[in-house]
């Protein structure tokens, strides 16, 4: 579905990789080793040569607000313009998922219409999470969608997330935390130390599947999980 | 009442009065002497230039000296508006060359709009009543267009987060910065709406109190004054919306990505100085 084609960022190698209907991969590496940047370029928000192509479509062939209809980027810390998390949800079909999200991920009614200032940390990026997939956009760039998240809630997302996956859409994640790339990504990117202790041959694509597991396990693990076919 | 000239004696007497000024200054250690009389002088050496000029202009009566100090002014007043901001957008060039071509287009639309269809002077371009006009537009849009610029900046970096947000939602370069946009305009609008409801009953305007002292009836003074009002209030607007749309296009490119690394703060240039 999503085809990156040597992409250029700064101080990275040129990065290339496919990411397929109902697949996850995750970007991995120290901070600063550019996997908020990696996002943001997908997501056509900075300017970075190569070429990204979803569905068949190359970024620079639509509007770069369709673009990003389609594919969305979540940032770690979302910013709000209005008063009420509600507010910021127009369209009426996307209210309607936005509210059900919000529901799924274990915010009360009452949240969405209170003074953003006064949610906590994590109510808000759950909150940004469920604002940015009410439209439907095809490929979700995730950065640290759990980082200010306890257990219950970190566990709720995933939950949202795996069924994104099962609705043939793609993701990309960001995170930190190890054990949640393992359950939710099929193959991982390697950024930095990360790619250098991988021993990657030279030349090839930079992703690669993690030590723990191989592609093919992890998407036969999943569909266990979900009773579904890989 | 006709028209009364003043002499050096008058003008003399009338600067007496500036010794209050120099009184409180003094009085209250203020240590405003210095400023104050250099501000003294300058504006007695700028407005006798600007009248033996003026004088020289209307009696050559030529159409190319009138371009050649239409010309000055709104290089003049275009560096006034942008030189004392305290963010920049783009670099200087991009800065100074935005509320130049937003005070041009407004100021030559309005004075031209003032000269040809209300007064109908004869030639069109006599400077006589072009360079007054030209010079009021430009004043007010001026203080518009610095208005517009700077609460842009100022509310584009604040807003930052969330214009990006936006952005990466799918908006617009124009949906995501609307409320910024609109805040300067109102920011910038606001002056000549207030100096149209507090004309007549808080203030005399200028124009018309000289028109008057100068002779006129006070209805015709008034009603050259409402003109002048509306075309200034016009054109403000038109050089405020162009500033404005002009400032959100160099802040986004057209991938509609913010470039807020044209966002430059440009502290020293301090926006209190005595002028």
């Amino acid at each position: 579905m999503l085809k990156v084609d040597r992409l250029a960022i700064a101080g990275l190698p040129p990065l290339s990789f496919d990411v397929a209907a109902g697949d996850c991969i995750a970007i991995e590496g120290p901070s600063g080793s550019g996997k908020t940047r990696i996002l943001r370029a997908i997501a056509d928000l900075d300017a970075a040569g190569g070429y990204v192509s979803l569905e068949g479509a190359e970024r620079t062939e639509l509007p770069a607000p369709v673009w990003r209809q389609r594919v969305r980027y979540v940032s770690a810390e979302p910013a709000w313009w209005a008063d009420t998390a509600r507010a910021h949800v127009t369209r009426a079909p996307d209210r309607h998922r936005f509210e059900r999200m919000a529901g799924s991920l274990g915010l009360a009614p009452g949240l969405l219409d209170a003074p953003i200032a006064r949610l906590s940390t994590g109510e808000r990026l759950r909150l940004g999470l469920a604002r940015a997939l009410a439209d439907e956009p095809r490929l979700i760039l995730l950065d640290e969608p759990t980082g200010a998240l306890d257990a219950t809630a970190t566990a709720l997302t995933e939950e949202l997330i795996r069924f994104q996956l099962l609705a043939r859409r793609a993701v990309i994640l960001v995170s930190h935390d190890r054990a949640q790339i393992d359950r939710l990504a099929q193959r991982s990117l390697l950024l930095g130390a990360a790619m250098a202790t991988a021993a990657q041959p030279a030349g090839a694509d930079v992703t690669r599947a993690p030590a723990a597991a191989t592609a093919d396990e992890r998407v036969a693990t999943l569909a266990r999980r979900w009773g579904t076919q890989p | 009442m006709t028209y009364h000239p003043l002499g050096v004696f008058d003008l003399l007497f009338a600067g007496l009065l500036l010794c209050l000024n120099a009184g409180v200054s003094i009085g209250f250690r203020l240590g405003l002497e210095r400023t104050l009389l250099i501000a003294a002088l300058r504006m007695v050496v700028q407005l006798g230039a600007v009248g033996f000029i003026l004088k020289f202009a209307f009696e050559q009566g030529s159409p190319g000296l009138t371009a050649a100090l239409a010309g000055i002014m709104i290089l003049v007043a275009s560096w006034d508006a942008v030189a004392r901001s305290n963010h920049r957008i783009g670099d200087a060039w991009q800065h100074w060359g935005l509320g130049a071509s937003a005070m041009l287009f407004s100021g030559l639309v309005g004075t031209l709009y003032c000269v040809t269809l209300l007064i109908g002077s004869e030639p069109w371009w006599s400077p006589r009543a072009l360079l007054p006009i030209l010079g009021m537009v430009l004043g007010n849009t001026l203080t518009g267009v610095s208005l517009v610029l700077d609460t842009l900046a100022t509310t584009t970096r604040r807003e930052r987060a969330a214009i990006e947000a936006r952005l990466a939602l799918g908006a617009t370069r124009i949906e995501a910065l609307r409320e910024c946009l609109a805040s300067a305009l109102r920011t910038a609008l606001l002056p000549i709406v207030n100096s149209m409801a507090a004309a007549g009953i808080v203030s005399l305007p200028g124009m018309m109190t000289g028109q008057i002292l100068a002779g006129a009836d006070p209805v015709e003074a008034a009603k050259y004054q409402i003109m002048i009002l509306c075309v200034i209030a016009g054109t403000t607007a038109l050089g405020v919306l162009l500033a404005g749309i002009g400032a959100v296009w160099l802040l986004t490119d057209n991938r509609h990505r913010l470039l807020s690394e044209r966002l430059v703060s440009a502290p020293g240039q301090d926006a209190t100085s005595v002028r």
